[in-house]
């Protein structure tokens, strides 16, 4: 069953030129999908349009078969189902804010019934932070614990998909692994869909691979063959370029 | 090791500087607010009195000595002091109300407002505040308030730009398209995350422009647009002590440390918040926020 789906999508920031063209492709409950390319491609942008945050130019973008309405009450219950998490665990958390006070406010703008308090200390439990989290601010964290947090947050409405832009590429290696291990642990709930340059990590965690070049879709398909035998020349240059970032010696400097 | 150990003994030095300079700020202020608030219920003398004999010397009947009426002018620096706050506060209020919802507009505007409103700002930050008072004279006629409210507008302008381009720097973050995924609407994220989060800066920014309106109602007034004596501010106090300077010095020398005084606490004030307002600055571990640091509620 495809949950968030685009079809032939096309989007222009204002006065300026294209970046999306004709983009389908469709996110299947209980797969993960990366969405991979290089910088520019319009993953970003891609990621704006699933979660209504802009509305395509031309096509659809549709979730549970339905397009997205700008509806008030519609737009509560799609964004129970479809959260985020940013790239810079810096920038995604408001400073002055207490983590409890981040944590509360999905529950409280998505009109989510229930009490807090338990919710986000199951939600803090989740992703494996200390409870007494919610009394302090972000900058007492690190950012692979900030980016915990911006988890944290993201789940706490029980959604069905994460989207997740670059959620790692700005920690460092053995902080990237753990929360790639928190996500992969997520994803047994939860559909992710992941935006990464870092094809270890894509094919870690995703079933299914969408390549974008320029704001086109160049492949699509399970992660394994696209990465194995990769169709478009495009994707074989972003594979070649792979073993030489992580070549023995590179490191040793 | 011992590196980290002087950078931490400068840091907190630096704090502990950082916060004498509000408790001396405050000192100063209150000074001021102290005795504008004691003018109310008692003065030593009537301000219109002319009992007294003209250009006093300082003396322990006049501890300021008189004027050339013969009015006591320690009696006129309480009321100045009260005039100086009410002019502070009244610009202030004006320029921050006007100034951040303009400010606010803009950075929520499309582009089309965007530009129309930061081109009016240039010109009204372009355009002296003298102009302005001049205009609003014309039309109202010199009183306390047309000075006010020239001074106001004038600030009014600063504090938009100021806030247009914090706000729509915050706006660009990912904490802010995180709270639209979370589903808060536009007026909770001005409220819950934008005013939060430029409020401290425009808080200083306000505590300097408070000290400037002070000394721009003393221009106002020297040049004759303030509000007529006895019931006069510092300023045009020291244009009725400009033609005995030589002969009776305190004259001017009283409205004029007054002015340094009030001016000089708000600068120190400015300058301790901006470095206890910002959380983000603090390295201590102890960081909660100052209660200036929240926005108003
Ligand atoms: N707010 C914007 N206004 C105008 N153009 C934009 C805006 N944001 C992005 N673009 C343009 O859209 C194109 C796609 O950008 P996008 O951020 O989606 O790329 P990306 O694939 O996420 O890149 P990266 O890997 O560097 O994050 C780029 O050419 C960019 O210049
Ligand atoms: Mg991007």
């Amino acid at each position: 069953m495809s949950i968030l789906e685009t079809s032939n999508v096309g989007f222009a920031y204002r006065r300026g030129p294209a970046v999306l063209h004709d983009v389908s492709f469709a996110v299947t409950e209980g797969r993960n999908l990366a969405i991979v390319g290089e910088s520019g491609a319009g993953k970003t942008t891609l990621l704006r349009l699933l979660l209504g945050l802009a509305s395509p130019t031309t096509g659809d973008v549709t979730f549970d078969g339905t397009a997205l309405l700008r509806e008030r009450a519609y737009l509560r219950s799609f964004r129970r189902n479809v959260q985020a998490v940013f790239q810079d665990p810096y920038s995604s958390l408001d400073p002055r804010q207490t983590v409890g006070r981040i944590l509360a406010e999905p529950l409280r703008s998505l009109k989510i019934p229930g009490a807090a308090g338990p919710a986000i200390a199951a939600a803090l439990k989740a992703v494996d932070l200390p409870a007494d989290a919610v009394s302090r601010y972000p900058h007492e964290f690190s950012g692979g614990q900030r980016q915990r947090i911006a988890i944290a947050r993201a789940i706490i409405p029980g959604p069905r998909v994460l989207l997740a832009d670059e959620p790692v590429s700005a920690l460092d290696v053995s902080t990237r692994v753990r929360i790639v291990d928190l996500l992969a642990s997520l994803s047994e709930s939860i559909t992710v869909v992941l935006v990464s340059h870092d094809l270890g990590v894509v094919a870690a965690l995703c079933q299914d691979t969408v390549v974008l070049e320029r704001g086109r879709v160049v492949e699509a398909g399970a992660t394994e063959s696209v990465l194995r035998s990769p169709a478009s020349p495009y994707t074989r240059r972003l594979l070649a370029s792979v073993p030489r970032l992580s070549a023995p010696g590179t490191e040793a400097r | 090791m011992t590196a980290v150990v002087a950078l931490e003994a400068i840091t907190t030095a630096t704090r502990r500087r950082r916060s004498w300079t509000l408790v001396v700020g405050l000192v100063l202020f209150g000074l001021v607010l102290a005795t504008a608030i004691v003018s109310l219920f008692w003065l030593p003398y009537d301000p219109a009195d002319t009992a007294g004999s003209r250009l006093e010397p300082p003396s322990l009947a006049h501890w300021a000595g008189t004027d050339r009426l013969g009015r006591d002018l320690a009696t006129q620096l309480m009321i100045g002091a009260r005039i100086a706050l009410a002019v502070g506060i009244g610009s202030v209020a004006i320029g921050a109300v006007i100034g951040i919802t303009l400010g606010l507009v803009a950075a929520f505007a499309g582009r089309v407002l965007d530009d129309g409103v930061s081109a009016f700002l240039d010109i009204l930050i372009a355009f002296p505040t003298l102009l302005l008072a001049m205009l609003i004279v014309a039309a109202q006629g010199a009183s306390l308030w047309s000075a006010v409210l020239a001074i106001g507008l004038a600030m009014s302008a600063i504090i938009a730009r100021l806030t247009r381009i914090l706000a729509k720097r915050i706006l660009a973050l990912d904490y802010i398209t995180a709270s639209r995924t979370s589903g808060t609407g536009m007026w909770g994220i001005i409220w819950q995350h934008l005013l939060p989060n430029v409020w401290p800066t425009i808080l200083v920014n306000l505590a300097l422009q408070f000290g400037l309106s002070v000394i721009a109602e003393a221009s106002l007034s020297y040049l004759g647009l303030g509000a007529p004596p006895p019931n006069s501010s510092w300023g045009r106090m020291l244009k009725e002590a400009e033609g005995t300077v030589l002969t009776a010095p305190i004259g001017a020398i009283a409205p004029g440390i007054a002015i340094v005084i009030l001016v000089l606490g708000l600068n120190l004030i400015a300058d301790g918040l901006r470095d206890i307002g910002d959380p983000l600055r603090r390295v201590s571990a102890r960081a909660v926020p100052a209660p200036t640091t929240e926005g108003p509620r």
